[in-house]
């Protein structure tokens, strides 16, 4: 899960890690009312979107004056703002963060992540920050400290200083960077974070350590352990059909095809959007049913399929195992003369109970395509879109 | 032959008396594996079925002499069940609950360090030697004894489309697993390949990955030098977006890393031979195998 920025500062005020003054504004109003409490200027609007490359796009913006903190958030509210991460159709703003600007001598990078291969908690830090981290890491990988550290020890004191001295800090900084980072990773251990970035992570002119940006998300399986966070969740920032999806339990992603598909499991449902690829036609979405999909999950999945207007064709495509063929075969019978589906349906099933199954769908007077088996649903497939 | 269980393999179910471990547990025994024992906390002497149901772990395994475990507990609970069952001395422990965070995982895998256990899954179908032992949920019937294929994946529905598709050819298999779709898990690739490639009834190995992490490219890097055996490759995902993640919590893209496309790539060089249409996957399996 991820959150905004003014969210993830609020968490590391919690922590006591050091972050710009400043406050969120919903209107220009309250953007205005934030700078005053600030009290000088140059001010920070930053729009709070979760997608990165906001300063490119338009999205961070100084202001030496009242009026111009009242003039950049009023443009800022309602925009949508356009970056590498949002995709073309961009995200619309609705929150601003506003903050005091600092007088910057340093930028740094750091961050903590999971990594997946030593079973470790990773801290990698730059000197170069404020830029794309992934291009240095290519460009120049030995600007990149790493240290690992054992979840079942925790952050040792070395960690820290090895960080430290990677990145050059000076004596007056460090012993404010040792007593922060710390803090950051209990702070990513307490709340089970699947990402902590700081980019960039500035030495000011008046030598103070502070996070400029703040970057959290949030391990979805261990949510159930952080009803707070819970809270945080933006359901603006999100696909409506993909939060229509989450109230059913559906795994959905949206994707540009024209091919909606369902599938049991999220391997096969994979292999099954790239099966239609091959076809020569494009999947409108991933769906994963699950193991234990009930009629009632069905019909809430072809709901939502359909709710995408650019769909042309269904694939359904299921692997009974405890899934039963015949009990799939109900749900997409009840489903679709509940739903009225206008647009063709292919659907190849094995499995458990399969001749059950298939003679339900036969039997049910839909006109449904079937397919005996992977090779056959997708020549069928690509029948459609020709 | 087969890989690290057989008909001599003693299960025991941590888990047994919720819904999904009685069910699973019937089926496993009606295809024909040993379970000796059930663990359920506070439900000691009880029976499911004919199993008797112990409090711990050690408890059970000290009557009956279990030596693998099945593992349906709950995802907030899943990472102490697999910690009580190493520390009881399980040799293979079977965690089929999705969902357990991933920090969670992390503190059992460097648990697991320096302990005899090995860990399948989590997240994952469990493993099965046809005709023998089944571990998991995978449906039985699907599958063909005998060998000459040992299949290892990532994944479970796409693993018995694969297996029967494997079967519809004629093509038997010793031992069957997944080790599956999380972040952190237990045995890896590479420790199913080598594996395979000391397992005289295994001939040829059937790989199945998808997006996110690299242990396929650890994987075919470690079968360009130690595995003699053909293996065939698929990888799920080639049409997946970046950034998200495709309903296994392992499975994303993450900036340029994890990519389909770079996998078979890396697979390829290494001498794998990579299908890459699912439809044909059995026919093409047959003519590396012959």
């Amino acid at each position: 899960m991820k959150i905004h920025e003014y969210q993830a500062k609020q968490l590391f005020q919690k922590y006591a890690v050091p972050i710009p003054q400043g406050g969120v504004a919903f209107s220009a109003d309250e953007a205005v009312k934030v700078a005053e409490s600030l009290g000088e200027f140059p001010v920070v609007v930053k729009a709070q979107i979760h997608a990165g490359g906001r300063g490119k796009g338009g999205g961070v913006k100084l202001a030496d004056s009242m009026d111009e903190v009242r003039a950049l958030a009023g443009e800022m509210i309602g925009m949508t703002l356009v970056t590498h991460q949002t995709g073309e159709e961009g995200q619309k703003v609705q929150k601003l963060l506003i903050e005091q600007g600092l007088q910057i001598e340093k930028e740094l990078y750091l961050s903590i992540i999971p990594d997946r291969e030593t079973a470790m908690i990773a801290i990698m830090a730059s000197e170069a920050g404020g830029v794309d981290i992934e291009q240095v890491a290519e460009d120049t990988p030995e600007k990149i400290i790493k240290v690992f550290i054992d979840p079942l020890l925790g952050i040792q004191g070395y960690h820290c200083r090895t960080v430290g001295y990677g990145l050059n800090l000076p004596s007056s900084i460090l012993k404010q960077f040792n007593q922060m980072l710390p803090k950051l990773y209990r702070l990513f251990v307490d709340y089970d974070c699947s990402l902590l970035e700081i980019n960039p992570l500035v030495i000011t002119k008046q030598e103070h350590v502070i996070a400029l940006d703040a970057k959290v998300n949030f391990d979805d399986n261990a949510l159930f352990r952080h009803k707070d966070i819970v809270e945080y969740r933006d359901l603006d920032e999100e696909d409506p059909l993909e939060v229509e999806a989450s109230k059913y339990n559906l795994n959905y992603i949206k994707l540009d095809g024209n091919i909606g598909n369902m599938v049991n499991g999220a391997g096969l449902a994979m292999a099954t959007m790239d099966i239609i690829k091959l076809a020569g036609a494009e999947p409108a979405n991933f769906l994963d049913v699950g193991g234990g999909a009930s009629a009632e999950m069905v019909e809430n999945g072809f709901r939502i399929i359909l709710g995408d207007k650019n769909v042309k064709g269904i694939l359904i495509n299921i692997f009974g195992g405890i899934l039963r063929c015949d009990v799939l075969a109900e749900g997409v019978v009840t489903a679709a003369k509940k739903t009225g589906i206008e647009v063709p349906v292919v659907v190849r099933m094995e499995g458990t109970n399969v001749e059950e199954g298939r003679k339900i769908l036969q039997e049910s007077g839909l006109s449904l395509i079937t397919a005996m088996d992977l090779r056959d649903a997708a020549q069928k497939v690509a029948n459609l879109v020709k | 032959m087969s890989i690290f269980v057989n008909k001599e393999t003693k299960l025991l179910v941590q888990g047994i008396t919720g819904r999904e471990g009685q069910f699973h547990t019937r089926q496993c025994a009606a295809y024909g594996t040993r379970i000796v024992a059930g663990v359920t906390p506070g439900k000691s002497g009880q029976k499911m079925d004919d199993i008797p149901v112990f409090n711990t772990v050690k408890e059970a395994v000290i009557n009956t002499g279990a030596n693998a475990s099945m593992i349906f507990v709950p995802p907030a609970f899943a990472a102490d069940a697999i910690m009580e069952a190493a520390d009881a001395g399980i040799e293979v422990i079977v965690a089929i609950t999705e969902g357990i965070p991933v920090l969670d995982m992390m503190k059992v895998k460097n648990f697991l360090k320096n302990k005899p256990s090995r860990l399948i899954g989590p997240n994952c179908p469990g493993i099965i030697t046809p005709g023998e032992c089944k571990i998991g949920i995978m449906p039985g019937p699907i599958h063909m004894p005998g060998g000459p294929a040992g299949v290892i994946s990532r994944s479970g529905t796409l693993t018995y489309e694969v297996v029967h598709q494997l079967t519809l050819q004629g093509i038997g298999q010793t031992t069957c697993l997944g080790i599956g779709g999380d972040p952190v898990n237990g045995t890896n690739f590479i420790d199913c390949l080598e594996a395979f490639q000391n397992d005289t009834d295994t001939k040829g190995i059937v790989m199945v990955g998808e997006i996110g992490g690299n242990a396929e490219e650890q994987a075919a890097e470690y079968i360009t030098r130690h595995v003699t055996k053909p293996v065939v490759g698929f990888i799920a995902g080639l049409t997946a977006p970046p950034g998200r993640r495709m309903g296994h919590a392992g499975a994303i893209i993450s900036g340029k890393a994890g990519t389909a496309q770079g996998k078979i790539a890396t697979m390829k060089e290494c001498g794998i031979h990579v299908c890459e249409d699912l439809g044909t996957f059995g026919e093409f399996c047959a003519r590396v195998f012959s």
